[in-house]
């Protein structure tokens, strides 16, 4: 797996938000194919990883490169970096009331063709793709009519994430906390969703607090995000570890360390 | 940290640099020789505008009578706009092509770069290449230069002509109209432009009828120092059926221009008037040099069962003032405002309606969408009036403001008076702004961030742009499209 080229390849990255350090020497590995989940207390960095990542206005960078396909991810703007295959479901997804469904998603579907010097999808085959992932995440097809996340319950926006994820079929997703305020039926949905994309050259990080999303969606490699960086990485059986103990034990141990010496 | 803010700031900065540097489509000026009056405002330039037209002594009359009452009228300042005092003096109250001194009997007699102005404005007036279905009266400056199709609406028995031609061809019915909505003296613009209008546009539907075609009157300012008095009247007779439509752009030039207009509507028992207008007069430069001071009085009365439906997107002018407004004289008539505002720059727009409940039953919406980008300042200004004897009038009034950027401004200035406890009034309002969030979310789908704010805004729009005729319609997206380009960071 060493010989396989990164898909995305974060070191030492520090960044901020309002002046606040944030992240704080965070370093990751992700090649293609493989599902890292990153957990973590409140605070410890989790959303604005993936803020930082897909170029939100207002997330600074202090130090440290990203690279995403070999490729510096700083050098390009939010809209080339979703354009080059990144892309964020949101935690709390946002409404564009008046603008639909379709409209939206045909649009961004557009933009990402002609970066890559691809035709605009024809009307009747985004309609026939489009209900088809309607279809797969389980909302109504009258979903693609209505403005975007306008009135959606908080499962049915993060249905429609999902949705958007399906459509553009980027290579890196990040999910931001995708299993917060979903029961247990609508978590099914989101998960057996993400799996069905799960493939040999599509990479997930999957950012969440609780480890009953990863008893759903399988990842290879589990992260410890405190205080601005990871501190602890290992396979899925690191999850329930968290899980039994909480992440208390994790935040002391530079302490016992202090005391140690 | 500082530096990336610093970058973005500056990148936010640039974007809105880019967008008002744009190039104002329309602002070219046409190569064509012209008869202009010298500036300046007396009975005698009345005389002679009258003289002009070849108008009876009954309109002359009119006119002088409206200019009397003008001089003892005071200059109207409670809008929320600010420009310096305008010396109508200094402003030549008529102007035409040489071409049309001697009118010409058809098309082919026009000046060839009339009709070429007209065509880079994309309204062709050679009928072959017209869009079917529409009649265009093409007004330049203080005449009207062609109107098309009249053959088939005469058919209908559809009087669509230039308003100069009807007071010579029509006078019974200019006469018994004309001021019948707008009274001279109703206020400082109208009974100016009641002196001095030049040209617009006449309409009468028959009764019963119902117009074949949509209805156009475009409006261009070509020569300097000229203000546009522009007139329209229409009258749809009992139960009839119009649709109206109405365009404007002037060049691009340094000093402000004076556009005054009066729009009349009458809609006799059962009939329905739409009049839907897409402005795009000059809006001056990024520091509000330049552009069309826009004072429009537009009114329309309506007998009993009889509907008037304003739509307006209206994109330019450095300043409008402006009301469209329905008299429900009649029971169960119905009023109707769908406007959308766009400001940016350093735009000033003061615009809304009155919705007059008279008669009983009578319905008005009132749905006003304003967009502010730049150093602009947009207001709603809207009065719902129940008179006494209007029981169970109804109301529903809806202000939505957006806001692009952090240095323009949004105001809502609802007037509501109820005379009648039977009447029900309903008025909602929101401001909000193109988010962050919005963008960003459009941005990490890979739209870029002009297509991100075009598509917001006209996500906002959409409940006003399904009123507008679907050329309008289509038209309209695309105006504020290149209204905003680049207007966000």
């Amino acid at each position: 797996m060493s010989n396989t080229k990164s898909l995305l390849t974060i070191e030492d990255l520090y960044a901020s938000v309002e002046e606040k350090q944030i992240l704080k020497g965070l370093s990751l590995d992700i090649k293609p194919g493989e599902v890292h989940a990153i957990m973590g207390p409140n605070g410890a960095g989790k959303s604005t990883l993936g803020y930082v990542l897909s170029g939100r206005d207002g997330y600074a960078v202090d130090d440290g490169s990203v690279t995403l396909n070999g490729e510096d991810l700083f050098e390009m703007e939010t809209e080339e970096r979703a354009r080059a295959g990144l892309f964020l479901a949101f935690q709390y997804p946002v409404e564009i009331p008046g603008v639909s469904n379709l409209e939206f998603l045909k649009a961004s579907v557009d933009a990402q063709r002609e970066a890559r010097g691809e035709d605009a999808i024809t009307s009747a085959d985004f309609l026939k793709e489009a209900k088809a992932a309607c279809k797969q995440v389980n909302l109504p097809i009258s979903f693609l009519k209505r403005g975007v996340n306008e009135g959606f319950s908080g499962g049915e926006k993060k249905r429609n994430e999902l949705m958007q994820m399906l459509l553009l079929k980027p290579q890196l997703c990040i999910l931001d906390e995708t299993d917060s305020g979903l029961d247990i039926d609508a978590l099914q949905v989101v998960a057996e969703g993400v799996n069905s994309q799960r493939s040999a050259d599509r990479s997930f990080i999957v950012v969440t607090h609780y480890q009953r999303l990863l008893d759903y969606i399988k990842p290879d490699f589990v992260h410890v995000l405190s205080d601005g960086k990871i501190v602890k990485s290992g396979d899925a059986s690191l999850a329930h570890e968290l899980e039994a103990q909480g992440y208390a034990w994790l935040q002391k141990e530079p302490a016992e360390d202090e005391l140690e010496g | 940290m500082c530096l990336f803010l610093a970058k973005v700031g500056f990148y936010m900065t640039e974007q809105i640099d880019k967008a008002l540097a744009r190039e104002y489509e329309a602002g070219f000026v046409s190569d064509v020789e012209s008869e202009t009056f010298e500036p300046g405002l007396d009975e005698s330039v009345i005389q002679r505008i009258s003289e002009m037209k070849g108008e009876p002594e009954w309109m002359l009359e009119w006119r002088l009578s409206a200019f009397r009452e003008w001089l003892k009228m005071e200059e109207p300042d409670w809008a929320l706009v600010d420009y310096p005092k305008i010396d109508f003096q200094a402003i030549s109250y008529y102007s035409a092509p040489k071409s049309m001194k001697d009118k010409p009997k058809s098309l082919d007699e026009v000046d060839p770069e009339l009709l070429r102005t007209y065509e880079k404005l994309g309204i062709p007036l050679i009928e072959q290449q017209m869009l079917a279905g529409i009649a265009v009266d093409a007004v330049f400056d203080s005449v009207s230069v062609v109107t098309t199709f009249r053959d088939k609406l005469e058919e209908a028995g559809v009087i669509f002509c230039p308003i100069s031609e009807a007071i010579k061809k029509h006078p019974e019915l200019v006469k018994k109209y004309i001021g019948s909505v707008v009274p001279k003296k109703d206020n400082y613009y109208a009974a100016l432009n009641c002196a001095v209008f030049t040209d617009g546009s006449f309409v009468y539907i028959p009764k019963g009828t119902r117009c074949p075609m949509e209805l156009s009157t475009y409006f261009r300012i070509n020569e300097q120092n000229t203000g546009q008095f522009e007139r329209t009247l229409i009258i749809a007779d009992e139960g009839s059926h119009v649709s109206y439509l109405e365009g404007c752009t002037a060049p691009q030039r340094d000093e402000n221009q004076l556009h005054a207009a009066v729009v009349e509507l009458v809609a006799m028992d059962n009939a329905e008037i739409k009049y839907s207008t897409v402005q795009n007069w000059y809006p001056g430069d990024e520091n509000g040099k330049g552009g069309i001071y826009n004072f429009v009085t537009k009114r329309g009365i309506c007998h009993t069962s009889a509907k008037i439906s304003w739509t307006q997107v209206e994109t330019g002018s450095a300043v409008t003032w402006k009301y469209p407004s329905c008299i429900l004289k009649g029971d169960n008539s119905v009023g109707e405002f769908y406007s959308v505002a766009l400001t940016r720059g350093r735009q000033q727009a003061d615009t809304g309606t009155k919705m007059i409940h008279i008669g009983k039953n009578t319905k008005s919406t009132i749905i006003a969408k304003g967009i502010s980008a730049g150093k602009s300042n947009g207001s709603y200004r809207g009065l719902v009036r129940m008179n006494p004897g209007a029981d169970g009038a109804r109301n529903f009034t809806q202000c939505d403001s957006l806001l692009i950027g952090d240095q323009c401004g949004a105001h809502t200035f609802p007037y509501v008076e109820s005379r009648n406890p039977s009447a029900i009034i309903e008025h909602e309002a929101t401001t909000s702004k193109v988010s962050d969030e919005q963008m960003f979310l459009c941005r990490q789908r890979g739209l870029d961030p002009e297509k991100a704010v075009s598509m917001i805004v006209n996500g906002f729009c959409k409940e006003v742009f399904k009123e507008l005729p679907m050329e309008f319609a289509v038209e309209a997206g695309k105006l504020l499209e290149i209204s905003l380009e680049g207007s966000v960071g």
